[in-house]
């Protein structure tokens, strides 16, 4: 499966610099988590690789796509899936259409069979097929929207804050998923502020600040880096998970 | 039966074509779009067909074609400047351009300008209309599964989520307002081929607000509860005849409540039985 390439990326909103030369690589099969305070740029970085906001300056690839230069539903098109930080499910319609609005790109339409397997492969009761989904229980709109990722059988997926209102237990199960969709080679970009979560899944850790990466590496060492401990974890990291 | 039919064959058709007419804005509004241009498109399939019937000679079918192939490429060419219009300010928009087209009406020497234009071959009988009617509500019923159909309801939904799964909403806004503009010329063309006289108000704001009625009563998105909700409200005003003066009274009274007690209109009530 093809890796994601951000390459120099600038992303400028009028006169506030979002996001500045950011370059980071999210290879087949690796999970890299992507974290930051809030309005470090982690959710502009997801939402320009998905077509929704334009960037100034740089370079988003798929292997040798440009998906910068691309509308978004061509992007999804390409094998890019995403979540969002505030769920967007098709909240009037029911669990089976929103899992075959996630197998659009794939012009086909999933069997009963394939729903089920689906629903269980993210912890939902497969009993509740036609319900709406709107209706749901938050947790299991949260996994919903994931498993609406995973029916475009996707190369690449971005995780807005997936674990957002979950509780511990429930966190863990995803952190299971996820580890196990990035298995079958799936690569995923995961923003995140559940830290145990990040640091007992991702492979790689990008460090946001004010737009600038500034630290990069495997979880632990971000974990002992003087940088982010003082613009971002606090002093207490060490006493964490 | 025969006896019946003669005495109202003319309200009969006219339930047809305001059928066709209510189906011409459900596929817009399937697909989320609140546009108000039904009339102006009606327009274009009445003159365009009533032209080519009476002064060109040409047959029912090759007018009604011109006319529903215009009335959809009008439809598209709007499509472009409202592309980036939602909610009330795309009906706004709409009504506008619904306006232009009636004031351009009303000015040119060709349409016969405010006296109307006469002399149209009365061709247009029951069988084209419902032949018509159920061409287009068959078309509605095979895509009702179809790749399509999903598209423009997860379009209505949520665009950008809809984006997010890979469809191509401003094509879904182009197609369905596209496919509501060659319906509306259609039922123009039949319009103007069932009477021998067409005008410029007959396409005027009124009439658009009488299409958006019959699918607020029928249900937005149900192209049965739209045909429905046309007959009723085409029916209704001669069943209240014997009322005389009252009868506009009773007929807004009985709209109020279907819209009060079924807010969805009347479709959904048999989908909720």
């Amino acid at each position: 499966m093809p890796d994601l390439h951000f390459e120099e990326v600038s992303i400028r909103y009028g006169g506030i610099h979002a996001v500045s030369d950011v370059s980071l690589t999210v290879r087949s099969g690796a999970i890299v988590g992507l974290i930051g305070p809030n309005g470090a740029g982690k959710t502009s970085l997801i939402n320009a690789a998905s077509g929704v906001v334009a960037i100034e300056h740089g370079s988003i690839r798929l292997d040798h796509l440009r998906l910068d230069r691309l509308p978004a539903y061509r992007i999804a098109r390409a094998g890019v899936a995403r979540t969002y930080q505030n769920i967007r499910l098709f909240g009037a319609l029911s669990v089976r259409t929103n899992l075959n609005a996630g197998a659009y790109r794939l012009r086909t339409t999933m069997s009963d069979d394939a729903l089920r397997a689906l629903l269980e492969r993210v912890g939902i009761r497969p009993e509740i097929l036609d319900a709406p989904a709107g209706g749901l229980p938050y947790g299991e709109q949260r996994r919903l929207e994931l498993a609406r990722a995973l029916a475009a059988r996707p190369s690449i997926i971005l995780l807005d804050e997936p674990a957002a209102g979950m509780n511990p237990v429930e966190t863990a199960g995803l952190g299971r998923v996820i580890r196990c969709v990035a298995s079958d080679g799936v690569g995923i970009l995961l923003v995140e502020h559940d830290m145990s979560l990040v640091r007992s899944i991702c492979d790689d850790v990008v460090v946001l600040n004010f737009g600038k990466v500034i630290a990069h590496g495997t979880p632990t060492r971000i974990a002992a880096d003087p940088a982010v401990i003082e613009a971002y974890l606090g002093a207490d990291v060490g006493t964490q998970g | 039966m025969i006896g019946f039919y003669l005495q109202h064959s003319k309200l009969i058709d006219q339930i047809g074509i305001n059928a066709l007419l209510a189906l011409s804005l459900v596929v817009s509004l399937q697909a989320g779009q609140l546009a108000l241009a039904q009339a102006a498109f009606m327009a274009v399939g009445a003159y365009a067909s009533a032209f080519l019937g009476a002064k060109a000679g040409w047959p029912l079918v090759g007018c009604a074609a011109v006319g529903s192939a215009l009335g959809a490429l009008v439809a598209g060419l709007l499509s472009y400047p409202i592309g980036r219009l939602r909610g009330v300010f795309l009906a706004i928009a709409t009504i506008g351009f619904g306006e232009i087209i009636r004031i351009i009406v009303n000015n040119l020497p060709i349409t016969g300008g405010a006296e109307g234009f006469s002399g149209i071959p009365n061709d247009a009988d029951t069988r084209w209309i419902y032949g018509a009617l159920a061409l287009v509500g068959l078309i509605f019923f095979s895509l009702r599964n179809s790749r399509f159909a999903l598209a423009m309801t997860l379009t209505r939904e949520d665009e950008q989520a809809a984006r997010g799964v890979g469809v191509d909403t401003a094509a879904i806004r182009l197609w369905t307002l596209s496919a509501g503009g060659a319906i509306a010329g259609l039922a123009g063309a039949l319009y103007a081929h069932n009477n021998f006289f067409i005008q410029p108000d007959d396409f005027a704001f009124g009439r658009a607000e009488q299409i958006l009625v019959y699918c607020v009563i029928g249900g937005t998105t149900s192209p049965i509860g739209a045909m429905l909700g046309a007959a009723l409200l085409s029916i209704l005003p001669e069943v209240l005849r014997f009322l005389q003066d009252y009868r506009d009274i009773v007929n807004g009274g009985i709209l109020l409540l279907v819209v009060l007690f079924a807010p969805r209109g009347i479709s959904a009530l048999w989908k909720r039985a």
